[in-house]
C-alpha cells in the first residue's frame, strides 16, 4: 500500500543534484529571443511621449513593441479584461509594462529596455485605503455585506464591548524561481508554451486569445515551478502572452523571465488590509455580537480580488460561533500592483481580525485568552471530541509516528509534538442556542478543535508555561516573553463552485508501466508524489511503476488552477477514477481467465488476485491488451455537496474544514522591539494523511511563511507609489535562524468525515494561518510591559513592536 | 584575456568580458543550469558555488562573482558535488532522506553551502545557511539534514580541487595586479577605473545598474593587501582582508564586534566582501565603520608612491563623498590594541543577513565608576558613519549611572538627524539609538538584553 507513507518528494534526487529542470533551464534553440518589459516608474498618468529609438538601436535588439504595435492589445486579466499587456497610454501603477523588447540575450534585453525615453503627465495617485475610500475608488458598486442575526441587539445585550482596528501588511510571494515562460512556435500557427504557472489552462486560454486562434492551437506544459504560493495563478499570463506574441511574429522561440526587482515591481502580492471591529461579550465571555468592516486594498486591476475579499469575509469567524455578525467588505482600487492570490487567499486577513478581537477581549476582561477562545468555539462534531475516543482513532494504524522518525522537530527538547500523546480530555461545550452555523449560513459539522486544543494545551504545557512566562517577565526589565495559542479552521473548496472539478489521464503500457497525468501542477507541495501514491495503490504496484508526467493542456483539458489547497483532493480523485476504470477492465479479463467474480479481484503487492489464484500485474496487463481492451482511461471528479451564492452570502461554499492549532512563545526586546520565536508546537489536521512527510513539510513551511507575513515581511511604498522594498536586500523573508528554536509539529490522527481521497484533507493553505500564534504571542509580550492594550499592528517589525510596547506602558 | 580555473575538476581557459558573472557563464555558456538565479544580487544564495584556492574552500554567490575573480582558483557547482560514479554527496542524500527540498529551486544553493560547511567542519548551521533563502520548508528539515550529516566522512572528491589548482599567469586584461605597487602605479595612471575587491557591492552596479565599469582592476590577487598583522600596539588589517577573516580574528579581542560580523551579510557575502571595500564604498549603513571608529581606527590611503593616514571618521565627508583623491585607494585600516570595552548593536528587521536600520558602536571606558573615555559611532543615523560627539561629551567625566544616561539622551538629537526610509522611520532610528545607550548600561550591569541569547 503506497498511500499514507512518508515517501520523499518525487523529484528530491533531481533537486539535490541540480538536475530538476525549471522553465529557464530548458534547452532552447540557438535563435531563441529573450524578452524584457520597459516599466513605468510613475504610478498614475498619461504617456505623452514614448521614444524607443535608442532601445531599437541597442545591441542585440530584434524587436520592440508598444501598444500601438498591437491590435488588439492582448488582455492579461484572469477576470475582468482590465489588464492590457502593454499600457494603452494610461498609467495605472509604477511597474506597469509600457513596451516590450526582444533581444538576443536576457541581459541585452534588460540593457536595451533601460534606454527608453518615456514622458508621462503625472496625476496624483490613489495609494492608500483612506485615499481610496475618500475617492470611492473600488471594485463592485459598493461594499459587500454578509450577516447573521441581529448585530445591534447582540451588542446591546453585551456586558462588555470592545472596539478597535487592526492593520495588516501585504506580502510578496518570493517564490525562489521568478516568473518565466518560453514559447516555441509550431507549424500552422500553433504554439507550445512552457510556463511557470499554477494554471496552465488559463495560460492556454490567454495565449490563444492573444494570438486569435482557438485553444486547440496552444499547448501549455508545466513540469514544475520553483514555488508558487498563489503568485503564479494569474501573474504568469503577461510573460506567456508576450513570448507567444513575439514567437508568432518572428517565427523564433521566445523566452522571458523577470529579473527579481522587476518581479517585485510588476506582479501582485497579498492584499494588505485594515479591519475595524466592534464586539460584545456576555458576563461569561461569550461573544454576543460582532461587527467587522474589512478594507481590502486590491491595487489597480480586479484580478482575483473579489474571491479573495470574499474569503476574508468567510474566515471572519475562524473557529468561533458568532450568534450575530455583520461583515462589511470594501474592495478598494489603488494605483499599485494588482494584489493577487497568496496562500490563504484572504482567509488569513479575515482570521487575523477575529483573533485580534479574541486577544483584545481577553485583555479587557483579564482572562486567559485560550479559555476565552475555547469558550467561543463552535460546537464539536458529533462523535468527535466529546467522547474523546473518536478523536484519536488511528485508522489501520497507518499514521504511526514511527514513520516520522526524525521529523518531530529540530532540537526537540521536550518530546512534545508526537501525535500519539494527543487526544485526551475535553473542553466545555459551547451553547448551541444560536445554532452551529457560520455567518454565511453553513452548518459546521466537523468541528474538532476542542480535543485538538486540549491535546496541544497538554503537550505544550500551556498552563505551566504561561505561569513561567509571567514569572520570567517579572525578573527581566529589558526582555519580555509572550505566549499564545491560536486555532485555524479553514474552508476547503473553491468558492467559485464550477472550479471544483478535475480530470486525469492514465495509460498502462504493455510492460505494466504506468503513465499518469492530471490537471494539477507541481510547485513543491508534493502533489505529484501524493497522486502517484494513489495510482500505485489502485493498481497494487510499487511507486516506481508510475511515471509522473508534466501537466499538459493537451492531455487533460479545462483544468482549474492548482490553488485553494485543492490539488490532491481534486486530482487524487480524478486519477483514482481513471485507474479504477482501467482496473475494472483488467479485472474482467483476469476474472474470466481465473474463473472468478470480477468484483472479487484484488490488486496487491504487484499481483492481481482472484479467487485462490493470482498473476503478476504485468501479466494481467499483457492479457488485457491481448484481449483487445483499452489500457488508457480518463478520470473525472467534481466536489459534491457544495452550493454557494456569493452575492447573498449564503450556502455551503466548502466541502469541509481543515483544522489546526499552534502554540508559540516569543521574546521581545523592549528597547528596540527586536523579537524572535522561541518555541512553537503545532497540531494539525490533514485527515488521514496521504503522505505524512509531505504534509508535515507543508505545515512547517506554511507556519514559517505565515509568521514571516506578520513579523519581518514589510512592503513599503513611497508617497509617489513606488515600491521601495523590491528585492531581498530590502524585503526580508524569514531566514534559517528565524524558525522557532524548538519546533514541534504533529498530525492529528483522524480521518476526514467527508469522502475525500483516502479520507485525507487539504493541507496547502491552512497551516499558513498557524503563524498567527506568533503575532498573538508578540502582542502578549508587549502587554507584559504595561497596563494598556498594546494594540500591536502587523507586520510586527521591531518598529511596530516598540510602538506597541509604548502603548502598553502608556508612553506612546 | 584568458582566465584559467577548474570547473568541477576540469581545467578551463575562458575568454570573456570582465564583468560576465560566473552564474551567467555557467548557465548560458556551459548549460550547467543546476546553479540558479534567485535574486541576482547576492541575497538569496540560490547560485551558491564552492570556490577553492590556497586559503581553502568557501561558499560564494555566483551571481555577483565576475570570471576574472576566479583566475587560478577552482569552482565546484552542484553538478560537481556528486562523485565520479554518480554517488551522491552525503549531504545530498540527507536532504532527500529528511525531505529538505520542496520546490527544489533553492536546493542546489543549499546543498553547495552545506557541503562546503561540511568540508570545513562547520556545524553552526544557522550561520552557515543564513545566506540561503528557502520559501517552502521553513528550514526545519534542512537543518535536520545538516545535523544528520555532522561527522559523516567528507567524500574524497571534495578534497581534489586544492591539489589541482591551475597555474594562472596574469592575463593582459583585465588588470589583475599581484602587488599593491603594481596597483598603485596603474591606478594613478587610470584614476577613472573601477576597483573591484569582493564585488558584493560593485557586482550590483552590473547586475542591477547595468553599468559598464571599464577600465577595471581586480584586487583579489594583491597578496600584500591581504591579511592582518599585529605588533602588540596596533592591529593592521589589509584592505583586501575578507570580512570573514576579520571576524574570526577579532572574536577573542572584541567579541561584540565579532557577533555583529556574524550577522553581517551572510557566509557567502563575508567570504567575498573585504574590510577595505566596506570602508571605501562610503555607505552610510556599512556595518564595520561604526565599530572601527569606536575603536579609534586609522585609515591608510595610497596614491602612486604617496601614502597618508587619517582617523577613519574623517574619511567620511558627506553622503557619497569621501576623502579619497582620484587614483587613491585604501591600503589598510589599523586599530589600536586596547582592553575590550566595545559593544556593537546591529538593528534590522531580520537578525541575519539584513542591512542595518541602525548600527551603534559604544566604546565606553569606566574607571572607578566614572566614564573616562567614550567613543560612540553610528551607521544609519546620518549620510555617513558618524561619531556621536555630543553624546560622548555628555558622558565623559560623569559617573556611569542611569541618571547620566538619561541626561545624555537628548544629545542624540544634536548629533543626528536621521531619515525615514523603507528600513525605519526617523523617529524610530533616533529613539533606538538612544535606547542602545541604555542597553549598553544594562549590559554593563549584567542585565540580559539580547533576545538572541534567550532560550525556550
Amino acid at each position: 500500500m503506497s498511500v499514507h507513507k512518508p515517501l520523499p518528494h518525487d523529484a528530491a534526487r533531481l533537486h539535490v543534484t541540480g538536475a530538476a529542470r525549471y522553465v529557464d533551464d530548458i534547452p532552447t534553440p540557438a535563435d531563441c529571443l529573450h524578452l524584457a518589459f520597459g516599466l513605468s516608474t510613475v504610478a498614475k498618468g498619461r504617456i505623452t511621449a514614448l521614444d524607443l529609438d535608442a532601445v531599437r538601436s541597442a545591441e542585440g535588439v530584434v524587436a520592440v513593441l508598444s501598444a500601438e504595435d498591437l491590435s488588439p492589445n492582448p488582455d492579461c486579466s484572469p477576470s475582468n479584461h482590465d489588464e492590457p499587456l502593454l499600457s494603452d497610454g494610461t498609467i495605472h501603477y509604477a511597474g506597469q509594462p509600457i513596451f516590450l523588447v526582444a533581444a538576443s540575450s536576457h541581459l541585452l534585453a534588460r540593457k536595451a529596455a533601460a534606454k527608453a525615453r518615456v514622458e508621462i503627465a503625472e496625476e496624483a495617485p490613489i495609494l492608500t485605503i483612506d485615499a481610496a475610500m475618500a475617492a470611492d475608488s473600488r471594485f463592485e458598486d459598493g461594499p459587500r455585506v454578509y450577516a447573521k442575526g441581529d448585530v445591534e441587539a447582540g451588542l446591546a445585550r453585551a456586558v462588555h464591548v470592545i472596539e478597535g482596528r487592526i492593520e495588516m501588511g501585504g506580502q510578496e510571494h518570493f517564490y525562489l524561481e521568478g516568473q518565466s515562460a518560453l514559447a516555441l512556435p509550431q507549424e500552422g500557427g500553433d504554439m507550445i508554451v512552457h510556463s511557470s504557472s499554477q494554471h496552465p489552462t488559463e495560460i492556454q486560454h490567454k495565449v490563444a486569445d492573444a494570438l486569435g486562434i482557438p485553444m486547440h492551437g496552444v499547448r501549455v506544459e508545466v513540469r514544475r515551478m520553483g514555488g508558487g504560493f498563489g503568485g503564479k495563478e494569474s501573474q504568469g499570463n503577461h510573460l506567456a502572452i508576450a513570448c507567444a506574441l513575439v514567437a508568432a511574429r518572428t517565427g523564433r522561440p521566445a523566452k522571458m523571465r523577470y529579473d527579481r526587482d522587476d518581479d517585485f515591481v510588476v506582479t501582485g502580492k497579498r492584499h494588505d488590509a485594515r479591519i475595524d471591529y466592534r464586539a460584545g461579550v456576555d458576563a461569561e465571555g461569550k461573544i454576543t455580537g460582532i461587527d467587522f468592516t474589512q478594507y481590502i486594498r486590491c491595487g489597480w486591476a480586479m484580478d482575483l480580488s473579489l474571491p479573495v475579499a470574499d474569503r476574508a469575509m468567510l474566515h471572519a469567524d475562524n473557529a468561533y460561533l458568532l450568534p450575530a455578525a455583520r461583515i462589511t467588505s470594501h474592495r478598494l482600487k489603488t494605483n499599485t500592483q494588482s494584489a493577487t492570490a497568496f496562500r490563504g487567499f484572504g482567509g488569513p486577513q479575515g482570521m487575523v481580525g477575529i483573533e485580534r478581537v479574541m486577544d483584545h477581549i481577553a485583555h479587557s476582561l483579564g482572562v486567559d485568552p485560550l479559555e476565552l477562545r475555547r469558550l467561543n468555539y463552535y460546537a464539536p462534531a458529533k462523535g468527535s471530541g466529546q467522547d474523546g475516543e473518536a478523536a484519536v482513532a488511528t485508522p489501520g494504524g497507518r499514521l504511526e509516528t514511527a514513520d516520522l522518525a526524525g521529523r518531530g522537530s529540530v532540537k526537540v527538547e521536550t518530546g512534545a509534538g508526537h501525535a500519539t500523546r494527543f487526544g485526551g480530555a475535553h473542553s466545555p461545550v459551547p451553547s448551541t442556542e444560536f445554532g452551529n452555523t457560520t455567518p454565511y449560513g453553513m452548518e459546521v459539522e466537523d468541528f474538532i478543535l476542542h480535543p485538538m486544543t486540549e491535546a496541544l494545551a497538554k503537550a505544550s504545557d500551556w498552563d505551566g508555561r504561561r505561569a513561567r512566562v509571567a514569572a520570567w517577565n517579572a525578573e527581566n526589565p529589558v526582555l519580555k516573553r509572550g505566549i499564545a495559542m491560536t486555532p485555524v479552521k479553514f474552508g476547503i473548496s473553491f468558492t467559485l463552485t464550477h472550479l471544483n472539478q478535475a480530470g486525469a489521464l492514465v495509460h498502462v503500457y504493455q510492460d505494466g508501466s504506468i503513465h499518469m497525468n492530471h490537471g494539477g501542477t507541481e510547485m513543491g507541495q508534493g502533489l505529484f508524489q501524493k497522486v502517484a501514491q494513489v495510482a500505485a495503490d489502485r493498481f497494487g504496484v510499487g511507486i516506481d511503476r508510475v511515471k509522473i508526467t508534466a501537466t499538459d493542456t493537451g492531455k487533460v483539458p479545462n483544468t482549474s488552477a492548482t490553488a485553494a489547497s485543492s490539488g490532491s483532493d481534486l486530482n487524487g480523485m480524478a486519477v483514482k477514477a481513471a485507474c479504477d476504470e482501467i482496473r475494472g477492465r483488467i479485472a474482467a479479463v483476469v476474472a474470466e481467465e481465473l474463473q472468478a467474480d470480477p468484483a472479487s479481484v484484488v490488486f496487491e503487492d504487484g499481483q492481481v488476485i482472484a479467487g485462490g489464484a493470482s498473476m503478476p500485474f504485468d501479466e494481467a496487463v499483457k492479457r488485457t491488451y491481448m484481449a483487445r481492451f483499452s489500457l488508457s482511461a480518463t478520470g473525472f471528479y467534481k466536489t459534491p455537496k457544495i452550493a454557494w451564492d456569493r452575492i447573498k452570502g449564503q450556502g455551503r461554499p466548502f466541502f469541509y474544514f481543515a483544522y489546526g492549532v499552534a502554540c508559540s512563545e516569543v521574546v521581545i526586546d523592549t528597547l528596540t522591539g527586536e523579537n524572535r520565536v522561541l518555541r512553537t508546537d503545532i497540531l494539525h489536521d490533514a485527515g488521514a494523511s496521504l503522505n505524512p512527510a509531505l504534509d508535515i513539510g507543508q505545515i512547517e513551511g506554511g507556519f514559517v511563511q505565515g509568521a514571516g507575513w506578520l513579523t519581518m515581511e514589510e512592503l513599503v511604498w513611497d508617497d509617489a507609489g513606488r515600491l521601495r522594498t523590491h528585492a531581498p536586500s530590502t524585503y526580508k523573508i524569514p531566514a534559517c535562524s528565524d524558525r522557532p528554536w524548538v519546533f514541534n509539529v504533529a498530525l492529528w490522527q483522524d480521518e476526514n468525515r467527508e469522502d475525500t481521497i483516502y479520507r485525507s484533507k487539504a493541507v496547502g493553505e491552512p497551516p499558513f494561518m498557524l503563524g498567527i500564534s506568533v503575532f498573538s504571542a508578540l502582542g502578549n509580550a508587549c502587554a507584559a510591559c504595561g497596563p494598556n492594550f498594546p494594540d500591536l499592528q502587523a507586520p510586527a517589525t521591531p518598529e511596530a513592536v516598540l510602538a506597541a510596547v509604548k502603548r502598553a506602558k502608556g508612553t506612546a | 584575456m584568458a582566465i584559467r580555473f577548474l570547473l568541477n575538476g576540469e581545467a578551463q581557459v575562458v575568454e570573456a568580458a570582465p564583468t560576465v558573472t560566473l552564474l551567467d557563464w555557467l548557465r548560458e555558456e556551459r548549460h550547467l543550469t543546476g546553479t540558479k538565479e534567485g535574486c541576482n544580487e547576492g541575497d538569496c544564495g540560490a547560485c551558491t558555488v564552492m570556490v577553492t584556492d590556497q586559503d581553502g574552500a568557501r561558499a560564494l554567490n555566483a551571481c555577483i562573482l565576475f570570471l576574472p575573480q576566479l583566475d587560478g582558483k577552482a569552482v565546484r557547482t552542484v553538478e560537481g558535488l556528486s562523485g565520479p560514479d554518480g554517488d551522491l554527496h552525503p549531504m545530498q542524500q540527507a536532504m532527500i532522506d529528511h525531505h529538505g527540498s520542496q520546490c527544489g529551486f533553492c536546493t542546489p544553493g543549499f546543498v553547495v553551502s552545506m557541503a562546503t560547511a561540511h568540508l570545513n567542519g562547520r556545524t553552526d548551521h544557522d550561520d552557515q545557511l543564513a545566506g540561503n533563502l528557502c520559501r517552502c520548508t521553513g528550514y526545519a528539515p534542512i537543518i535536520r539534514a545538516a545535523e544528520a550529516t555532522e561527522g559523516a566522512p567528507v567524500p574524497a572528491w571534495m578534497h581534489e580541487d586544492l591539489a589541482a589548482l591551475p597555474d594562472a599567469p596574469a592575463p593582459e586584461t583585465p588588470f589583475i595586479p599581484r602587488t599593491s605597487d603594481d596597483l598603485a602605479e596603474w591606478y594613478a595612471a587610470n584614476p577613472d577605473a573601477t576597483l573591484i575587491a569582493g564585488a558584493t557591492d560593485v557586482g550590483l552596479w552590473v547586475t542591477k545598474g547595468l553599468r559598464d565599469l571599464s577600465p577595471i582592476a581586480f584586487l583579489n590577487q594583491c597578496a600584500d593587501l591581504k591579511g592582518i598583522v599585529t605588533d602588540g600596539e596596533t592591529i593592521r588589517v589589509g584592505a583586501m582582508t575578507s570580512v570573514a577573516e576579520f571576524g574570526a580574528f577579532i572574536a577573542d579581542r572584541h567579541p561584540s564586534l565579532a557577533e555583529m560580523i556574524r550577522r553581517y551579510g551572510s557566509v557567502q557575502v563575508r567570504n567575498a566582501a573585504t574590510v577595505g571595500g566596506n570602508i571605501a564604498n562610503g555607505s552610510p549603513i556599512g556595518d564595520s565603520p561604526p565599530a572601527l571608529i569606536a575603536l579609534g581606527a586609522t585609515l591608510h590611503l595610497r596614491k602612486g608612491a604617496a601614502r597618508r593616514s587619517l582617523p577613519l571618521e574623517e574619511f567620511f565627508i558627506d553622503y557619497g563623498k569621501q576623502d579619497r583623491a582620484p587614483g587613491e585607494f585604501v591600503e589598510a585600516v589599523s586599530i589600536p590594541v586596547q582592553p575590550d570595552t566595545l559593544r556593537v548593536y546591529k538593528l534590522s528587521k531580520r537578525f541575519d543577513q539584513d542591512i542595518s536600520a541602525v548600527c551603534g558602536a559604544f566604546n565606553i571606558v569606566v574607571e572607578r565608576g566614572t566614564v573616562t573615555s567614550a567613543r560612540i559611532a553610528f551607521g544609519g543615523m546620518a549620510g555617513t558613519p558618524k561619531r556621536a560627539a555630543r553624546v560622548e561629551a555628555a558622558l565623559t567625566g560623569q559617573p556611569w549611572t542611569e541618571a547620566t544616561i538619561a541626561a545624555a539622551l537628548p544629545a542624540f538629537a544634536q548629533d543626528y538627524t536621521p531619515m525615514s526610509d523603507m528600513r525605519a522611520s526617523a523617529a524610530y532610528r533616533l529613539e533606538t539609538a538612544q535606547n542602545m545607550l541604555r542597553r549598553a548600561f544594562h549590559d554593563s550591569a549584567g542585565v540580559p538584553t539580547s533576545a538572541l541569547e534567550v532560550r525556550p
